[in-house]
């Protein structure tokens, strides 16, 4: 009897509390989730503008929906952004004094906004302007020291020019190499460089347990934030 | 007769009930009117007292993650390791935007100024704190915001579907500045000079706001330009640097209008034959302290108490299963300097590499500034009246290690049988919250007295906002700045000789690292820092995103810009090798502790917060800040 009646009281209960579920609870979300994406790479003729991770962003305002948030896309270390979004029109901007670069102004009334009509996936490059490029960087290893010889382009040579403040080798465990991540790194000041194509960095290595170790030079221009790399190499130990 | 009785009841009944208004219309028991409160003082203080206690305060003992934050300690509390192991702070961080309380304090005015039942001369005074209290919000929103819109009255909306006569476009930083000193100027003689006024304003408190307002402008005149991105066009960042010079007389005058004693007599606080006692009691002891001039002040038992205390005591014995949150950095510790006012790494090892072996665990920070056992709980020292138990473990001849992972944890060392107690019950134990992961535990604003450690009890330290030794340094910095080196030297020497460095520094010894490091050291864990190094343009040298190598910890420590991206700890291992001469002595190594990844990067965008998109979606005059 006893037992009975708790087996019933449980199967109406559940019952009662599935339907309850059923009814009350809303579909998954109210919208479906945005598909099309929109990715690319920040270039310079091309060359994709190497950055530090997650250090770089853009942002994508879409006007026509009452109060405005940036949508913020991230630029990853190779200089890709992507983003996921609904279909519409987008302004895409840099937020000021991001990046190793200027931005390219079209004219005096769109300034350097682009704007995007974005009804499929699209793949669309930013062109921009790198106060400077590394244009090589070989990287070896002799010995116990890795060493790396650089040259660099200087891009903006008009009113806007900055100097170098500092040109760094950094090396990593892994393929995020960056100021703040990073197991070893030499530095020359921008005033102890002579010839820009020809820059030469070396380092000690430390004791690794690995096999490879990954480096990468970077190049940090006076007064602005953000420093300009060059790719990840991986180097044999 | 029954049924007359009921006839006559309904009658009474409608008698009483209908046929007077004034029955209805009772005044409410549970809400004071607006006569009534600005008839009567007691309620405009209790009113004054709300807009008091909504101060805002960068840090404060409420918040003791805020209070220690910038690498100058660790977070021994493991919900806090995150903030080692990020590189730096998001834009919107410190940011503050409460023009709710900036429209109550305007109502608060309007209506003070037009009540007619008060006290005149008390009715100045609760103006003037208001005014006071309104000039210190908008000091504490140009230091984080930049320019804000300037709002002087209440705005109301009159819901007429049109809002734009209530957006204000942001006013310059300069204009902010100015505000808030000729604010300062015009109530100054209004406020009581009354030094032992610690919680309301008075006229030390409002020329110490004026002075540290022209010093934080002059500043920001002055080094604006090592950063000429952190600026906008429109001046709503940024300060011409020809107004430099003004502010740092502006900043002299109010600073000696206090030493003077135009506010009443204060003086520092020296009241303890200890000099490192009396620099920790000047923060706990509120009995006739001369040297502060305005603090938040708690009281027991009144609901008004701060748990710092239980989040920072030693945890060995402590009142409560928890403490030891902040641990200072060694990077702090070692930037003390030493009594002949050198700087020098805290002495681990003999030039190359020879360990230094010492009898007592205090002995290796000895001949130091005494404010460095004032702030910091050293390994061998004690509070409340208890010595902390600071070690790390025994070291062996052959140079190995035995320690534990557990507080007190007991291992038999070699060539005993029985096992003895091998770690400190204050750690370190690396990973392991509540001990004194660095090696240290904080001092500055601990309460001694017995239950401050207790969450039914709490603490009632105030937190100082200013205090005398700032008006010094502030004088000492505008007269550096104003070219005149003998004067800012007396100044800061009499900050110094309290800290027991006696020996004067000489005018060509003033420089900028000077300033620097001399507040640094003195307001460390005051919530001074962050804003010390905003106003410098120094914060993202100091913070430029590179870890720290133990070499760098120990080069360049009065260097102004010298790197603190990451905190180091300090460890002490007791010596174990009988018939040794070194055996039960101590030596120290440097530590990066496993929990601290990251280093930290001041970005320029941190400079000034980020104002949010909700705001500037409801008020599009507003431009956002640089960088951002």
């Amino acid at each position: 009897m006893y037992t009975q009646f708790i087996f019933k009281l449980r199967t109406t209960t559940l019952a009662v509390l599935l339907i309850l579920m059923a009814m009350l609870s809303c579909k998954k979300d109210n919208y479906t989730e945005p598909k099309t994406e929109l990715s690319g790479s920040i270039v310079y003729q091309g060359n994709p503008i190497e950055l530090e991770y997650d250090q770089v962003r853009m942002q994508l305002w879409q006007p026509g929906f009452g109060k405005l948030a940036a949508i913020d896309a991230p630029i990853s270390q190779d200089g890709r952004y992507s983003a996921l979004l609904f279909k519409g029109n987008y302004k895409l901007v840099f937020p000021q004094n991001q990046g190793p670069f200027i931005t390219l102004q079209k004219n005096a009334e769109v300034k350097d906004t682009i704007y995007v009509n974005l009804s499929e996936d699209t793949v669309m490059d930013i062109e921009v302007l790198p106060y400077y490029m590394i244009r090589k960087a070989v990287v070896t290893k002799i010995e116990n020291n890795i060493a790396a010889q650089v040259s660099l382009d200087k891009i903006i040579q008009d009113e806007q020019a900055k100097d170098i403040e500092s040109v760094t080798l950094f090396l990593g465990r892994t393929q995020l190499v960056s100021r703040a991540n990073n197991i070893a790194k030499t530095e020359k000041l921008g005033s102890e460089l002579k010839d820009l194509t020809s820059i030469m960095l070396s380092v000690e290595l430390p004791s690794l347990q690995q096999t490879d170790i990954y480096a990468r030079v970077g190049v940090k221009i006076k007064n602005v934030e953000d420093m300009i790399f060059s790719k990840v190499e991986k180097v044999k130990l | 007769m029954k049924k007359l009785q009921y006839i006559l009841f309904c009658f009474l009944l409608f008698g009483y009930g209908c046929n007077d208004d004034a029955f209805l219309d009772r005044p409410p028991t549970n809400i004071l009117s607006e006569a009534q409160v600005w008839s009567d003082e007691g309620q405009v203080l209790s009113l004054l007292g709300n807009l008091y206690n909504r101060y805002y305060d960068i840090a404060s003992v409420k918040d003791w993650g805020a209070l220690g934050d910038f690498n100058e300690a660790f977070f021994s509390n493991a919900g806090s390791y995150g903030n080692f192991q990020n590189s730096g702070w998001g834009l919107g961080s410190w940011g503050s935007w409460d023009y709710g309380y900036i429209r109550e304090m305007n109502l608060f005015i309007q209506k003070c100024e037009a009540a007619n039942k008060l006290d005149p001369e008390t009715q100045k005074r609760f103006l003037a704190e208001a005014r006071f209290l309104r000039a210190s919000y908008y000091f504490e929103l140009v230091k984080r915001m930049g320019g804000v819109p300037l709002i002087l009255e209440p705005l109301t909306y009159d819901f007429g579907g049109d809002p734009s006569y209530l957006q204000y476009p942001r006013a310059k930083e300069s204009e902010l500045y100015d505000f808030v000193i000729s604010e300062a100027e015009a109530i100054k003689s209004i406020l009581p000079a009354l030094p032992t006024e610690k919680s309301r304003a008075t006229r030390g408190a409002a020329l110490a706001m004026q002075s540290r307002a022209a010093l934080y402008a002059g500043s920001i005149a002055k080094y604006g330009g090592k950063t000429p991105t952190v600026a906008l066009k429109g001046g709503e960042v940024g300060i011409p640097a020809d107004k430099a010079n003004g502010y740092f007389s502006k900043a002299l005058d109010a600073a000696k209008a206090i030493i003077d004693g135009e506010a009443g007599n204060y003086s520092l606080y020296q009241k303890k034959p200890d000099l490192s006692e009396n620099f920790s009691s000047l923060f706990y002891d509120k009995a006739n302290n001369s040297e502060v001039i305005f603090a938040d002040d708690f009281k027991l038992k009144s609901g008004k108490v701060h748990g710092f205390t239980i989040a920072n005591q030693p945890r060995y014995g402590a009142e409560e299963e928890e403490g030891g949150r902040l641990n200072p950095s060694l990077n702090l510790v070692e930037s003390f300097e030493k009594l002949d006012n050198t700087f020098a790494p805290i002495p681990t090892h003999a030039g190359a590499g020879t360990p230094l072996y010492y009898e007592n665990q205090t002995d290796i920070f000895a001949g130091r500034d005494a404010r460095l056992a004032g702030t910091v709980i050293l390994p061998g020292t004690a509070f409340k009246g208890r010595n902390v138990d600071i070690w790390a473990g025994f070291q062996l001849a052959d140079g190995s290690i035995i320690s534990g992972d557990d507080r007190g944890a007991q291992k038999i060392l070699p060539g005993k049988s029985t096992p003895e107690q091998v770690v400190g019950f204050d750690g370190p134990i690396d990973g392991f919250e509540f001990t004194a992961q660095t090696g240290f535990y904080l001092r500055k604003y601990l309460d001694p007295v017995v239950g401050s450690g207790q969450r039914g009890v709490q603490s009632e330290v105030w937190f100082i906002r200013y205090r005398f030794a700032e008006v010094l340094l502030n004088a000492a910095e505008a007269s550096f700045e104003l070219g005149n080196l003998g004067d800012a030297a007396t100044y800061m020497n009499q900050v110094r000789a309290r800290a027991g460095l006696i020996i004067p520094l000489k005018s060509s010894e003033i420089t900028f690292d000077r300033i620097v490091h001399e507040r640094r050291v003195e307001f460390a864990f005051e919530g001074h820092y962050l804003y010390d190094m905003k106003r410098w343009r120094i914060a993202h040298e100091i913070m430029d995103g590179n870890p720290i190598s133990l070499q760098e910890l120990r080069e360049d420590l009065g260097r102004a810009t010298k790197r603190n991206t990451q905190p180091w700890g300090l460890w002490s291992y007791k010596i174990h090798h009988p018939g040794s001469p070194s055996h039960g002595k101590w030596l120290f190594k440097p530590v990066k502790l496993s929990r601290v990844t990251g280093a930290d990067r001041f970005q320029l965008g941190n400079y000034y917060s980020y104002i949010s998109d909700e705001v500037i979606n409801n008020n599009p005059k507003l431009i956002r800040n640089p960088n951002h």
